[in-house]
């Protein structure tokens, strides 16, 4: 169906692909991975006409062929479906899809008969959508499904998905794998761009594995383990399972007893939740996003106005209640938020100003003139022991932070955290967009955190992830705790059932 | 490009852009551009007059510029600084008169310090407003300007003005008040000259700021509240109290330009003497790119252009002072254009990575 041979391309003095060669059978699901950079989407993007390769050629039905533009991409039937969706919120499915394919003549638009065709190939494919809703209306994978209709109105037969999964909750995924399966049936042939590869293993046919820009493996999916998948993507042996000694368990740190949060429309998010985290444990809460975990660990950190607060929250016989972030901080407690780029880190100031939020007004940091001027040694020692210890790359105190890769935002934040010694850890979906390689390293220093007797609770919409690392697993469904499981014996069924049904 | 050079790079377009659109339109009423910006910068860099007046022009520009600057690093925008320097000038003033017989080594500093206060009160209140109402500090600055202006001119023309003075200012402030120009001290430059001391207050006011921006944990604080205020959250940094002490900071920087005006120049308050230093304040920190040396390369820049602006409008044919107006205009213009500027760049760029 689609072969690109020897494809190189260049970006400045970047290799993005190097004489990349990938061949997609028709009719069949083809999985490339990588780590991010390794040149997957670029491939892609030049098999789409988005770029012109340097050389090599893009051979489609057995043909070279020439795509300049996703007109011509489009032409050859292939379609391409981005991590972020182009849609119009406030018009209608219908309307999106036809939008620069307009049916009818140049005057009239045949919004009707376009519908009718949408209606029926949605009725193919089994995908559940209505041609006369809003785009606003529909929820995200809903959405993905009309970014799928667009592909197959234009008459698609290879169908490129760019990350398709990064912004759907489990359930969702499920969903969108039979529809990908459906669509194998009736003869279309997709392409998955992911770095997820248990995903990779639950959908696709074949596999090629990019890094730095090379293709270095391709294998049938039913010959290959994910073992073998991160050891071709990261290029060194990766531990996938979690290697953790059984926790030493100490006194109880924080206590949460019948905590509830609203927001600011007066919605209770949180519901009547009690439990407690102990030193030297990590406490895991497992649930789809948007379930109510955001609000318990920001009401948690400090950042939630205590007025919207019912309930206990102690923390070493203090009442956190009482307290503002920075007394909290005081007293040992440490947050990774979930969202680094809207919590966690300030994009326009350097990585060695990001090493001192939060505790950028005290000595050693605040030292000099009665602790009113910043040390400036300070602050760069400090810089540099983080970006040293985690790894941050590119190693220089003085870049923006925006000028990282998430992955090494993310380090940057876990080491900054990690460095005021906490008692206790607030972590949010630690590995969020973040490499295979990153990850492994992440969840050791989450574990030796934990050996070093701090207590961690650990919120994570990876379910392998917050099952592997957690001592004890709280599933919360609808703002409310709907059952307790030890995570080396609940079955990933049974954790499903609890964070979907909430009992 | 490293990023003194971007710095540099983008104002200098926006002036130079300035220019050449100037030109075409001095061209279009009949006079010769070169011949026109040669006597508006020849008659602003002349010495001593020219450079005095430019300086001495310049000294609140900075005041303002610094003002704004330090608002817009915490993420807000001051616009009342015209407001701010006004109520702060009178109050200058108040104290100089109603002191008047005090030494000058105590009514000096009474002098300055009512005028740092009351800007700073003056400004705290869209501060307040904002921290514990979430009202927009950009409405009620405006409003405040408003205010400000009727106040004074109100007790100017009631309470202080001499009586049977048809101008509307204030008796004047005591002698003890007065400081000195700086022709006092360079020798050579003529005392009659306004530029005073207040210039060198500026100067050092830029020095203050920069330290409390980069050095200070307050400066640390108000920056990142401006660069993201849930981060500063989550950072345990209180965002109302830095939007508070922001705007404090900043109406008091405003307020020193009445330092400039009542101590170091007519010495007493005269109503409208602002040449809207508050908003041409906003331009200074947007040209200087919201730091305090290109705060005070841009004062200079406008200042220039305000006194040659006075010859051109005398000594050449067609083109007017006006022109002055259209350069600030554009200058503007170009500068808030800044984005469209690095798409073109980036497009630029890019398109070079794509033939690479």
């Amino acid at each position: 169906m689609l072969e690109l041979r020897q494809i190189t391309k260049r970006f400045g003095d970047v290799l993005a692909n190097d004489h990349v060669d990938i061949v997609v059978k028709p009719g069949t699901i083809h999985a490339i991975v990588g780590e991010n950079g390794a040149g997957k989407s670029t491939a892609m993007r030049i098999a789409y006409g988005f770029y012109t390769a340097d050389s090599g050629e893009i051979v489609v039905d057995g043909k070279v062929r020439e795509i300049k533009s996703p007109h011509d991409a489009i032409a050859l039937g292939i379609g391409m479906v981005h991590q972020h969706f182009m849609l119009v919120e406030t018009m209608t499915v219908a309307e999106n899809i036809v939008l620069g394919a307009e049916p009818g003549t140049n005057l009239a638009l045949d919004l009707k008969s376009a519908a009718a065709q949408i209606r029926q190939l949605s009725e193919e494919f089994k995908l559940a959508v209505n041609p006369n809703e809003p785009i606003e209306h529909l929820s995200v994978g809903q959405q993905q499904r009309v970014e799928l209709l667009k592909a197959l109105y234009r008459h698609a037969r290879l169908l490129i998905l760019d990350e398709p999964t990064a912004v759907l909750t489990p359930l969702e995924v499920e969903e969108f794998f039979v529809i990908l399966r459906r669509m194998r049936e009736q003869g279309k042939t997709v392409i998955i761009i992911t770095h997820k590869l248990s995903e990779v293993l639950a959908i696709s046919d074949e596999v090629t594995v990019m890094r730095d820009g090379k293709v270095v493996g391709r294998v049938q999916t039913k010959d290959t383990n994910a073992a073998e998948l991160a050891r071709l993507m990261v290029g060194r042996e990766v531990l996938l399972r979690v290697e953790k000694s059984d926790p030493k368990v100490g006194k109880a740190q924080l206590e949460v007893k019948n905590l509830s949060v609203t927001d600011r429309l007066g919605a209770k998010r949180v519901n009547e939740v009690s439990f407690d985290v102990c030193s030297g444990e990590i406490v895991g809460i497992a649930g789809v996003e948007g379930n109510g975990q955001t609000e318990l660990i920001e009401a948690l950190a400090g950042l939630v106005e205590p007025a919207r607060i019912t309930g206990v929250m102690n923390f070493e016989g203090h009442d956190l209640k009482m307290l503002g972030a920075r007394n909290r901080r005081e007293l040992g407690i440490a947050h990774i938020p979930e969202d680094r780029h809207r919590r966690g880190l300030l994009l326009d100031f350097t990585l060695a100003e990001n090493s001192i939020l939060g505790v950028h007004y005290r000595p050693p940091i605040a030292a000099l003139a009665g602790e009113v001027f910043i040390d400036e040694n300070a602050v760069q020692r400090r810089a540099a022991e983080i970006i040293q210890n985690f790894d941050v790359r590119p190693p220089n105190a003085a870049l923006p932070a925006r000028a990282l890769s998430g992955g090494n935002q993310q380090k940057l934040i876990i080491g900054r955290e990690y460095r005021v010694d906490p008692k206790l850890l607030l972590v949010s979906q630690p590995t969020r967009g973040v490499d295979i390689g990153a990850i492994e390293f992440i969840h050791r220093q989450l574990v030796g955190l934990r050996d070093n007797g701090c207590a961690i609770l650990l919120v994570s919409a990876e379910l392998e992830e917050v099952t592997s690392l957690s001592d004890r697993l709280l599933i919360i469904h609808d703002g409310r705790i709907a059952g307790e499981v030890d995570p080396k014996v609940a079955t990933l069924e049974e954790i499903g059932l609890l964070m979907t049904r909430g009992h | 490009m490293t990023k003194l050079a971007r710095d540099l790079l983008f104002p200098l377009i926006a002036v130079i852009a300035a220019f050449i659109v100037g030109a075409i339109l001095i061209l279009v009423v009949g006079d010769n551009p070169i011949d026109a910006y040669r006597l508006l910068l020849g008659s602003a860099l002349s010495w001593p007059d020219g450079i005095g007046y430019t300086l001495f022009h310049a000294t609140p520009l900075i005041f303002t510029g610094l003002a704004v600057l330090v608002g817009f690093r915490c993420g807000l925008f001051n616009i009342g600084a015209e407001g701010q320097l006004y109520i702060a000038a009178f109050a200058t003033a108040w104290v100089g008169i109603k002191f008047a017989n005090l030494t000058p080594w105590l009514l000096i500093p009474f002098c300055s310090l009512a005028a740092i206060l009351i800007g700073a009160f003056w400004g705290a209140i869209p501060g307040v407003l904002k921290a514990k109402f979430g009202s927009h500090e950009v409405i009620n600055t405006i409003m405040l300007n408003f205010i400000a202006l009727a106040l004074v001119s109100y007790f100017t023309q009631y309470h202080y003005k001499v009586p049977g003075d048809p101008i509307l200012q204030t008796s004047p402030i005591g002698q003890g008040a007065h400081i000195p120009h700086l022709g006092k001290f360079i020798p050579g430059f003529p005392e009659r000259i306004p530029l005073n001391v207040a210039f060198i207050l500026a100067l050092l006011c830029c020095l203050l700021v920069y330290l409390f921006l980069w050095r200070t944990k307050w400066g640390y604080e108000i920056r990142a509240t401006g660069s993201n205020p849930f981060a500063a959250e989550y950072g345990g940094i209180s965002i109302r109290k830095q939007i508070i002490l922001a705007m404090a900071v900043s109406g008091a920087l405003a307020g020193m330009v009445g330092i400039n005006e009542v101590l170091g120049h007519r010495h007493l308050y005269y109503d409208g003497f602002s040449d809207n230093y508050g908003y041409t304040g906003i331009a200074v920190a947007l040209l200087g790119r919201n730091h305090p040396v290109g705060v005070i390369l841009a004062a200079l820049l406008f200042a220039a252009l305000q006194h040659g602006g006075i010859y051109v409008d005398g000594f050449s044919q067609n083109v007017t002072k006006d022109i002055v107006q259209v350069l600030q205009g554009v200058i503007i213009l170009f500068v808030a254009a800044e984005a469209f500027f690095k798409w073109l760049l980036r497009r630029r760029t890019s398109s070079e990575r794509l033939r690479a």
